[in-house]
């Protein structure tokens, strides 16, 4: 990104557009993967509730998958599910990710 | 009352790309709170965890207007915006209900921001005050603050030959809160995701102002791995170390009273800042916080008791 100059920054440094921290991707610092399984899952949400990255994606009220531009792999999802769902396993995001 | 099931009906508005570390539960406490308060309100926050890593300018991660303003007047900062509000309701310049909520991390809350959020409770302002408790300052390196357990190691009361962790127990923050006197009072954990939504929900339905007291585990300075913050945080209720409560006008309720209460040691096993209380030596250490545990839930046991009447 380049630079502004000072006369480019709003007053205040008010950020306008709100929510823009979307557009960083903080998917790279992970060292485990969250392998999500539709089958097994029966979207009880305890992980999306859960998650401090806003990660898990929902579509009506169920859950469509995982966010991995932002997710940081923290796991938090998978302790989180059901022991006897099990659907989410962490996987070392290098075997995973070619 | 929002369950999750609820709340997933709801729009996003903690956009993901903000910079906490892996784990960070303070940011699933503040999803929580904003997926219950909705885009009608205006969020203030004091330097600290949450401040700095979801602002790194020149991104935010708000989809609600937010302010950051100092360390010390979060409060102060919210109680000016929402006497705005009111002025301009009153000119008719503006009609929809907005929330007001502050916030401010234990460092920002317990110690430098206690003066402000005082002076905002007593001066009555309709505002929602959020203290996301994580136990020490944390976005500076972990030095001990005065909501900071006893007994816990912090980069500046290191536990050795000399101390063996903070030696003094955390300031009550809660019952200063309760003490004012205000319409709400409450400490809730986002690892009960509806009780907490549940809170914020009364809260901002409340004239008047309202506090709330969440605990936040911190894998980094509480020291387990970051996928179990959930379990650090429903651990710290099962053990009576932080009973979800809640205080309405005056009258006491226990959210969840545990059927078999756990021993403190249970919380503090597998969490690095305790370690050294589990050495030979520092065995009575561990005693002396569960008995101050047991005598604070005694005391509110007699206390709802007392309240309900």
């Amino acid at each position: 990104m380049r630079e502004k100059s000072w006369r480019e920054i709003p007053i205040g440094g008010i950020i306008e557009d709100a929510g823009n921290a979307e557009t960083y991707e903080t998917g790279s610092w992970r060292t485990y993967r969250p392998i999500w399984d539709p089958e097994k899952c029966i979207h009880c949400l305890a992980c999306w509730i859960a998650c401090p990255d806003s990660a898990i994606l929902l579509e009506d009220g169920k859950m469509i998958g995982i966010d991995y531009a932002h997710c940081k792999g923290c796991g938090i999802c998978a302790f989180e599910c059901p022991d006897k769902i099990s659907a989410i396993e962490m996987k070392i995001e290098t075997d995973v990710n070619d | 009352m929002p369950a999750p099931k609820q709340l997933a009906e709801r729009k996003e508005l903690l956009a993901g790309g903000h910079r906490a570390c892996a784990g960070c539960l303070p940011m699933t406490a503040m999803r929580q709170m904003l997926l219950t308060a909705g885009k009608d309100t205006v969020v203030g926050c004091a330097t600290g965890c949450v401040e700095v890593v979801t602002t790194i300018y020149p991104y935010t991660a708000w989809r609600t207007p937010f302010i950051h303003n100092a360390f010390e007047n979060s409060a102060a900062t919210i109680s000016g915006a929402e006497a705005a509000y009111v002025s301009l309701r009153k000119q008719g310049k503006i009609d929809k209900k907005i929330n007001f909520v502050a916030m401010g991390g234990d460092g920002g809350t317990y110690d430098i921001g206690l003066q402000a959020l005082s002076g905002a409770m007593e001066r009555g302002h309709n505002m929602l005050y959020i203290c996301y408790d994580n136990q020490a300052y944390m976005n500076t390196g972990i030095q001990r603050s005065g909501g900071t357990p006893k007994g816990t190691a912090t980069s500046t009361t290191p536990a050795g030959k000399v101390i063996p962790g903070k030696t003094q127990f955390p300031k009550p923050l809660t019952e200063i809160m309760i003490a004012h006197d205000i319409p709400f009072v409450a400490q809730a954990t986002p690892g009960y995701p509806k009780d907490f939504s549940d809170k914020v929900e009364k809260a901002l339905a409340i004239d008047g102002p309202a506090f709330i007291n969440v605990l936040t585990p911190c894998t980094r300075g509480w020291r387990f791995p970051p996928e179990q913050s959930m379990e650090y945080a429903r651990l710290a209720v099962k053990t009576c170390f932080w009973p979800l409560y809640e205080v309405e006008y005056g009258v006491i309720k226990i959210n969840r009273k545990p059927k078999e209460k756990l021993p403190v040691s249970k919380w503090f096993e597998g969490q690095g800042r305790f370690r050294h209380l589990f050495k030979e030596a520092n065995k009575g250490i561990i005693d002396e916080i569960q008995a101050e545990v047991d005598r604070k839930w005694e005391l509110l046991l007699k206390r709802e008791e007392l309240t309900q009447a």
